[in-house]
């Protein structure tokens, strides 16, 4: 195993960690709102990919009016999730809440299969197919394009929570409902916003990965699921720490793929996810001794 | 107030049992011996449709498979019954999803025999599938007509298992001696971890010996893999000439894309079960120049108009696009040859499991989608290996290799088929 | 502890054992009603494939109880229970069919190896605060999953592997409907020895966990070391089924019933019928299991209404279809009424 391989498996494994950055931002943004882990994040990246992919080739859209109609229909989306049925039982156990995400997850992913049938859609790179060689190893425009979303997005998002209303409103409700009801923020208000954001970061991350892998009805479970670890890598709840998380799991996975064997590669984020649980539960960037 | 409740809890069982025997009775009827004796064929009343199920992969990852062999089924039944049916009696295809599972696969075969009455099966998508259903449809003895490739389906030979797709083993050969005549000695393989790619490897394994063609990598990838730079990375650096791909959805045209995107730098050649116009959109770039062995299909409007099964391809792809408004492919002509070959057996042979097994058993010289079939008690893979041709994809279109047109024109034994 | 006692005579302490005598008794009668009707329900429903879906109730119910012990009594949720489903029974097919191991011991290797496993996950987890069994175990389920499709020298991948069957005492199990009985004589004993096992001490500390676990600790249980039992205990119900799977008339197993689908499945399955009831798992096996099989021949279409469906019944009925049968019986039978006019008499609910 050369140098060289070594680096192009990591160069690889940033560009898959960008898109599990994303969706572990949407795992933690809902999760700050509500306290609930909604297992159905992953749809919203397969929503981004085939909306987009079903405008250009449906309305002849061009590209980047395709993104923005998908990332508006998902965040709808997002939106009728919370509405339709999350917050009717948002008084109920955990694992009510578990089996209400599946069930949204299976229910989108069927409808998807439905209205755009299981093919996988293609979707062309952003800005061509020539692949960059940097230091030997080749990295595609498009794993630039997934990188270049993860940092924007991440920026926009600290902004949003630094400097606007709503962001510091949201923070607030995280850290404590009560108080932040007594303030007079609207709690439901603020989980609307959550789920809105969740799903359009949701559907950026699918929009600039569908290149790379295609759009699928079907690629949102996986996608969630890792997406998930790298949330709990990162410290769920934190934003930070989800971006790190989502990294941090897309190049170990790489490595592990490359250096150790492809077979397992889908094994190895949980893996992770089991390690860290044992040794630090918090996450990298968690509270040290909170609880969950 | 406790010997109430217990009246109670009875009378609530009573209910329940009677529930359970309302619900078992219209049910128990027509069903009371599977599969071995169906009370319909007997008196043949007008209008009474023979059932023949269709079991497919319409969702998961070999959808490209069992999507255009399911239309094609719904096809031909609204063209067999708009002319009449068989001998008066309407033919019904009951569709099944097997979601890419063998478990599933299993199940729905034992519905549509136990609880339906089927009295044949076409089907599954895909060779694990198949694999994993013999056991039951050889006890359930009713004719099955798979639409999956692996050699090992019919060879041995089992009494109630047929199948229409060119075989992997041929495939093999075929790719094999475009190596050879190519001056490429090593290749490398990457495979699926699924029935089709495990089965296309280890015909490779057992070729490449004869043919003197070294395999010098043996990589894997399973359905669900979106990144295989790690595989290909290792092909680049193994000294292959060629990079041999055995799959079927979406994962080799993944494979073709990023092997362009990686500057792979030696030619790749697909199986088969990439022959669908799936392929050649989701790879790109990368599928032009890819080489690979298929049925004429794809090609027909290339053949000399000489070849004697040029009009019925040519017919049987205007029909399906002018139905469905996609591309015909060789997934749907093996469903097509599966169907023709059951419908035909009703014809000669009659309309009882055992009767329709034996009709396909003896049918030669039919003209298909796939090729010219011949079947024999000891061969029940009805084509030759000469039904391939090698193709080419060249500006994103599926291209007639130059020198493939002579095997074309062997493969039917001249113009009086 | 007599059951002959009248209830309203009684002071408070005596009300209550009698009570519980009453139910333990009522519950014996309604085990004994089920398995009378199990027994004798194949002389009406006589179709094979029929018989087939009523054995996977009786899986389906083996599992569903197990993991009712862990999230009804123990108050932990496994989101990875299809993984000792399928630990089960690739231990159980491997032994039997590559090494020809007697189906019987494979079993009992296969419940080992299961509940070591479980053991070892549950262990460190367990003891901290919060939901981290559920993570580590969807961690367990998927990488279980991972390992049995790619491990195709050993469980024949993707593609499978065919399995043996199992006989007692040289009897071949090898009908449907022999299967049928044996699988159900498992679930009866299971069922009797779950009825039994809340009742008995550990189980009453289980419960008394559920409800409050610094309360249990206070009167001295070790929560800690109870939930890791109950939740091996809940993986060994699933090491069985998954054995007794290998062995049924399929002869054949595949990864995908052991994937986070199935894990969730059986989740609703104990949450739809009612977490914590000796009823729940079954009202929640037979219901879901009808409801899949129900939507087989919708070819693709069932996933949207599997999908829809799940969501209705948790926002509908979030405590369970029992626990909703049950208010429906109590507002039917006039028995709310019949003890508000009695002047609010036991606190049973």
């Amino acid at each position: 195993m050369t140098a060289v391989q070594v680096w192009q498996f990591f160069l690889s494994g940033l560009t898959t960690g960008g898109t599990y950055a994303l969706i572990a931002l949407g795992f933690s943004l809902v999760y700050n709102a509500t306290g609930v882990i909604n297992f159905a994040q992953g749809e919203f990246v397969m929503l981004g990919g085939m909306i987009t992919a079903a405008a250009m080739a449906a309305w002849g859209l061009p590209l980047w009016l395709a993104a923005l109609v998908a990332v508006a229909i998902t965040t709808i989306v997002g939106l009728v999730l919370d509405r339709a049925a999350i917050r009717p039982a948002r008084h109920s156990s955990p694992v009510v809440l578990v089996i209400i995400t599946v069930g949204a997850s299976i229910f989108i992913r069927g409808l998807a299969s439905i209205i755009w049938g299981p093919d996988e859609r293609p979707l062309p790179a952003f800005s061509g197919d020539t692949p960059i060689v940097i230091l030997g190893a080749t990295i595609t425009p498009q794993s630039l394009w997934v990188l270049g979303a993860t940092l924007v997005t991440a920026l926009i998002m600290w902004a949003v929570f630094e400097y606007t209303i709503v962001g510091k409103a949201m923070r607030a409700c995280a850290i404590n409902p009560p108080a932040a009801q007594l303030c007079g923020i609207e709690l439901s208000r603020m989980v609307s916003w959550s789920f809105a954001l969740a799903a359009a970061i949701g559907a950026i991350a699918g929009i600039v990965l569908a290149p790379v892998t295609m759009a699928q009805y079907n690629v949102g479970a996986m996608l969630g699921l890792k997406g998930f670890c790298a949330a709990i890598l990162g410290g769920l709840g934190n934003g930070l720490g989800s971006i790190l998380g989502g990294l941090v799991l897309g190049v170990l996975e790489a490595l592990g793929a490359g250096l150790i064997s492809s077979q397992y590669k889908d094994a190895i984020a949980f893996i992770v996810l089991i390690a860290m649980l044992l040794i630090r539960p918090s996450g990298i960037l968690g509270r040290e001794g909170s609880d969950d | 107030m406790r010997t109430l409740l217990k009246h109670r809890v009875l009378l609530l069982f009573a209910a329940l049992a009677a529930v359970a025997v309302l619900a078992g009775c219209p049910t128990q009827e027509p069903e009371d011996q599977p599969g071995i004796d169906p009370t319909p064929p007997t008196q043949q009343p007008s209008g009474e449709p023979i059932k023949i199920g269709g079991i497919f992969d319409l969702s998961g990852p070999a959808s490209a498979l069992g999507q255009p062999e399911a239309e094609t089924a719904e096809m031909l039944q609204e063209q067999i019954n708009a002319e009449g049916g068989i001998d008066g009696r309407p033919i019904e295809i009951l569709i099944r999803d097997t979601k890419g599972d063998e478990v599933e696969g299993l199940t729905v075969t034992r519905e549509l025999i136990e609880k339906e009455n089927v009295v044949a099966i076409v089907g599954p998508s895909r060779s694990g599938t198949t694999m994993a259903i013999i056991e039951m449809i050889e006890t359930s003895e009713i004719p099955l007509i798979s639409c999956a490739a692996a050699r090992a389906i019919t060879d041995p030979v089992k009494k109630w298992v047929f199948n229409t797709p060119q075989s992997d083993e041929d495939a093999v050969a075929r790719i094999f001696e475009y190596c050879n005549a190519n001056g490429i000695a090593k290749v490398a393989a990457i495979t699926a971890s699924d029935g089709f790619g495990i089965e296309g490897l280890k015909q490779m394994e057992k070729l490449a010996p004869a043919s003197k063609i070294e395999i010098v990598a043996k990589e894997e990838f399973s359905d669900t893999d979106k990144d295989m730079t790690a595989q290909l990375t290792k092909i680049k650096n193994s000294g292959a000439a060629a990079m041999v791909c055995w799959g079927i959805g979406p994962s080799p045209s993944l494979a073709a894309k990023q092997a362009n995107e990686l500057h792979l730098g030696m030619p790749v050649i697909m199986s088969h079960g990439v022959a669908n116009r799936r392929f050649i959109e989701g790879a790109g770039a990368g599928a032009e120049g890819v080489i690979l062995p298929a049925g004429k299909l794809l090609v027909a409007n290339q053949l000399p108009d000489d070849d004697p099964r040029k009009e019925l391809l040519l017919q049987y792809a205007s029909a399906f696009e002018e139905k469905y408004g996609k591309s015909a492919d060789t997934f749907g002509g093996h469903a097509w040859d599966a169907i023709m070959l059951v419908v035909n057996a009703v014809k000669t042979g009659g309309a009882e499991p055992a009767q329709i097994r034996d009709a396909i058993e003896n049918t030669t010289d039919f003209h298909g989608i796939g090729g010219t079939f011949n079947f024999s008690a000891e061969r029940h893979y009805g084509l030759s290996p000469d039904a391939f041709v090698m193709i080419t994809i060249k500006n994103g279109e599926w291209t007639l290799l130059e020198g493939a047109a002579d095997g074309a024109a062997a493969e039917d034994g001249g113009p009086t088929g | 502890m007599s059951v002959e006692l009248a209830p309203q005579s009684q002071p408070n302490m005596s009300d209550e054992a009698a009570l519980l005598a009453r139910r333990r008794y009522m519950q014996k009668l309604q085990i004994l009603a089920l398995f009378s009707f199990m027994a004798l329900l194949p002389l009406v429903v006589r179709n094979t494939y029929y018989i087939h879906v009523i054995i996977f109730i009786g899986l389906n119910l083996i599992l569903a109880t197990g993991l009712n012990l862990l999230m009804g009594y123990a108050g932990q949720v496994s989101l990875g229970h299809a993984a000792f489903f399928g630990i089960g029974a690739y231990t159980s097919g491997i032994l039997t069919a590559t090494y020809d191991w007697n189906a019987w011991l494979a079993l009992l290797a296969a419940l080992a190896l299961t509940s070591f496993v479980a053991w070892l996950v549950g262990r460190p987890t367990l003891r901290l605060k919060g939901h981290h069994l559920s993570m580590a175990t969807l961690g367990v389920g998927i990488i279980v999953a991972v390992v049995l499709r790619q491990w195709e020298g050993m469980t024949g991948g993707p593609a499978g592997m065919k399995t043996p069957g199992i006989s007692i005492l040289g009897f071949d199990l090898n009908t449907d409907l022999r299967y049928y009985y044996f699988v159900w004589a498992w679930v009866c004993l299971l069922t009797v020895l779950f009825a039994n096992l809340v009742e008995s001490r550990p189980g009453r500390a289980l419960r008394a966990l559920h409800d409050s676990e610094l309360a249990a600790q206070i009167l001295g249980i070790d929560t800690a070391s109870f939930k890791v039992r109950a939740f091996v205990i809940s993986a060994a119900y699933a090491s069985i089924a998954g054995s007794l799977y290998a062995h049924s008339s399929m002869r054949f197993i595949s990864p995908t019933p052991f994937a986070f689908e199935t894990s969730v499945a059986l989740l609703v399955m104990v949450v739809l019928g009612g977490q914590g009831t000796l009823w729940g798992p079954v009202v929640g096996a037979v219901s879901i299991t009808f409801i899949q099989e129900f939507l087989r021949p919708w070819a693709q279409y069932d996933i949207v209404v599997y999908g829809l469906i799940l969501m209705v019944l948790m926002i509908v009925m979030p405590g369970g279809l029992s626990r909703a049968l049950g208010r429906l019986w109590e507002i039917v039978s006039g028995r709310v009424r019949a003890r508000r006019a009695r002047g609010r008499g036991g606190a049973e609910r």
